[in-house]
């Protein structure tokens, strides 16, 4: 088998996003805004001018990350974002605290329709014991 | 380099991609590479509405390892060459 560079042979390449706008979505759930400054052969990612931008219901709001140096192994997916299509997306944006807000009572719900689910489930003998906060 | 030879193939066809977060994204396939990341333009998201963040994206990356499907329409695909390549794929690495 022969050693061939990543960066030499592959036809697969982040150069055509280099600088633009960017999408990443990381594997706890998380979504980062920022420009795409670097990558390597590990998808491993520098983002600059960055945010993480929480979506909750029909709201998001946005947290000031600055430079962002992202692990590749913890990198789903990674999208162009469209400077027309932004503009006309129909969510409103709310503030830090509003959002924080929302997310936490979204938390709360899902925990008590959760408890009862698994409640539920443990009675008809099902094993229910997961860590949800990992997309894998 | 199988699945990298056959996904090259497929380059320029409608795909869906299921990831291992039940994202599911259909796309054109524009590129892939040795480690069977993937670029797809023209994308829709499956069920985009509990999805809401990738409305303002029209082309992506996919990291290899996150991927759990990808759906290919049975047209495209021909079965035949590929089990011949996977029969010769299995002569050439059999180890004694």
């Amino acid at each position: 088998m022969s050693f061939t560079p990543q960066f030499f042979t592959t036809a697969e390449s982040l150069v055509d996003s280099l600088d633009k706008k960017v999408l990443v979505i990381l594997r706890d759930g998380r979504k980062v805004i920022g420009v795409l400054r670097s990558y390597d052969q590990f998808a491993n990612l520098v983002l600059q001018d960055s945010l993480e931008r929480i979506y909750v219901g029909d709201a998001y709001g946005d947290i000031e990350r600055g430079v962002f140096i992202i692990r590749g192994e913890n990198v789903v997916l990674l999208g162009e974002i469209d400077g027309n299509m932004e503009d006309t997306l129909p969510l409103r944006q709310l503030s830090v605290q509003e959002i924080l807000q929302r997310l936490r009572e979204e938390a709360e719900e899902k925990a008590r329709k959760d408890k009862l689910r698994f409640q539920l489930l443990r009675k008809q003998g099902f094993s229910v014991d997961f860590a949800d906060n990992d997309l894998y | 380099m199988l699945f990298y030879s056959f996904f090259k193939t497929q380059v320029g066809q409608q795909v869906t991609v299921e990831l291992k977060n039940d994202l599911a994204i259909q796309g054109v396939l524009e590129s892939v590479d040795q480690f069977l990341n993937i670029k797809l333009k023209e994308i829709k998201v499956v069920d985009s509405e509990r999805y809401p963040h990738m409305m303002a994206v029209k082309n992506c990356f996919i990291r290899g390892s996150v991927v759990r499907y990808v759906q290919l329409s049975p047209q495209s695909v021909d079965t035949a060459l590929l089990q011949d390549a996977a029969r010769r794929e299995a002569q050439s690495t059999q180890q004694p």
